[in-house]
């Protein structure tokens, strides 16, 4: 059974967003993603002023099995990315709560709603085993 | 539900991740393959390598249908307990199979592939129809690969006196009976290691004292790092039917003396060889971050382009690795194409880790 935090929100694609008190979301991938990875070797993360679709490709996170796709659980504008993560992305592993890939001003508040709570989370990755 | 080896249970017992490998239900890590990669390059492992098939020769003519059959030759195995690597080829030169020959006191045991069984099964019998050999599969047999510098010292302590002593006197690529055991010094590793055929009604007592005393269970996760670092084959990626042996750095595996010795597919191999512009299979080190994957294209400036047949990250190096069949012009320089960027690359000899250490 993997780990989900109730007080984060979830994209079917396995990322957790996070609503930061100054209003912007912080987005990493979820315990049940970096199972399934495997090892972590190789993190590719969004430039800093990129407007991002909601469901768009923001990245890439490479096992030593296979590469996947990272995707903006929202629309906003990428206003930071964890460059810790570039140079030990064993960290999504061990902490993955922990190990966030970027940072949105989100376009609409309101988006994250539309993600699914830790129950609808957790219903979701069931279905996928 | 593929099939499943004797320690099937005692995988699922310690955590393991199994996967579908050849049809049959095999473990990929018991939690982390980088942490298994380097536990067998620092110390030892246990891998089940049950899957394989293991298929004894009988029969006065045995030498004689091998030396056909192989392009390797068997000759070369002078006494019981040597091992030689070979391809056996199609008529067309194509590898329908790599496998290790033993000589052993009743004749010859071959340790092939467990995903091409049915194929090799099939044209090894083709090939015995009017031939005084017998083929005896021996699907009552477990295999455990135990392998690492500490591998050989460590299982030692655990065998009857009579296996230990078998063991540390076995040479490199030698093998032999011991009992209803089958002791051999070979592996997939790049490392020191024992390849033991067991009863399959043993391998569970003797898998629970190897990971009693603390030796780790690999998974096929780890095994494939590991032999892609040793720049050793896959077959089914690195090589299959359409592939010469002369483009998949398996040439040093054919011996072309006697020149009389008409092993199948001598003729098609010959003629490669006589034609030249056979692609090569080559290693391709990443300088930058990223991972080499297996179908990515590969560029060579003024030459030609080639494919990755096999491409991970190499725990030992912390950079990615890849095996590659490029032109054969191609000198120390290439680019990988991922995700429409072209990255450059270190073309290198196809051996980047030997015990322990690294080599470019």
């Amino acid at each position: 059974m993997s780990n989900i935090p109730a007080d984060l929100r979830y994209a079917a694609s396995h990322e957790w967003a996070r609503l930061e008190a100054d209003g912007t979301v912080t987005v990493g991938i979820s315990d049940h993603a970096q199972i399934a990875l495997g090892d972590v070797v190789f993190v590719e993360l969004p430039e800093i002023g990129k407007q991002l679709a909601a469901e768009q490709e923001a990245g890439v996170v490479e096992s030593v099995k296979a590469a996947s796709d990272i995707y903006a659980p929202i629309a906003g504008e990428v206003i930071a990315v964890n460059e810790e993560l570039t140079d030990s992305p064993e960290l999504v592993n061990s902490d993955p709560y922990g190990s966030w890939f970027f940072k949105l001003k989100p376009s609409n508040a309101g988006d994250l709603d539309k993600l699914l709570d830790a129950a609808g989370y957790a219903a979701a990755c069931a279905a996928d085993a | 539900m593929g099939q499943r080896t004797p320690l099937h249970g005692q995988h699922l017992a310690l955590g393991a991740k199994i996967v579908d490998f050849g049809g049959w239900d095999m473990p990929l890590h018991y939690g982390s393959q980088v942490e298994e990669h380097h536990q067998v390059r620092r110390d030892c492992g246990v891998f089940d390598v049950s899957h394989m098939t293991v298929v004894d020769v009988h029969g006065p003519q045995a030498l004689a249908w091998l030396q056909r059959l192989l392009a390797n030759d068997v000759a070369h195995l002078e006494t019981p307990g040597k091992a030689l690597y070979s391809a056996m080829l199609n008529e067309r030169g194509g590898v329908i199979d790599d496998l290790i020959v033993y000589l052993t006191g009743f004749g010859y045991r071959l340790v092939l592939n467990a995903g091409t069984r049915a194929r090799d099964l099939a044209w090894m019998q083709e090939q015995a129809a009017g031939c005084a050999v017998e083929l005896r599969e021996r699907g009552d047999l477990a295999m455990l690969a135990i392998q690492g510098p500490h591998a050989r010292a460590r299982t030692g302590e655990l065998v009857s006196s009579a296996r230990a002593a078998l063991i540390h006197e076995l040479r490199p690529f030698e093998g032999m009976a011991e009992g209803d055991w089958f002791v051999a010094r070979t592996g997939y590793t790049g490392e020191d290691g024992l390849e033991i055929m067991l009863p399959a009604a043993q391998a569970p007592d003797f898998f629970s004292e190897l990971v009693g005393a603390g030796i780790a269970p690999i998974g096929l996760g780890a095994r494939d790092t590991l032999r892609l670092e040793a720049g050793l084959n896959l077959y089914g990626q690195d090589m299959d039917e359409s592939v010469s042996p002369l483009a998949a750095n398996m040439g040093w595996t054919i011996a072309w003396d006697p020149v009389g010795r008409d092993f199948i597919g001598r003729a098609a191999v010959e003629a490669q060889r006589c034609a030249g512009g056979q692609p090569k299979l080559v290693g391709l080190l990443l300088e930058e971050r990223g991972v080499l994957r297996a179908h990515q294209v590969v560029r060579v400036e003024g030459i030609g382009e080639g494919q990755i047949t096999s491409g991970s990250f190499s725990p030992t190096l912390g950079k990615s690795i890849a095996l590659a069949r490029v032109p054969a012009a191609t000198g120390e320089r290439a680019e990988v194409e991922i995700r429409g960027r072209w990255l450059p690359v270190r073309v290198v000899r196809p051996n980047f880790v030997r015990h322990g250490k690294a080599l470019i």
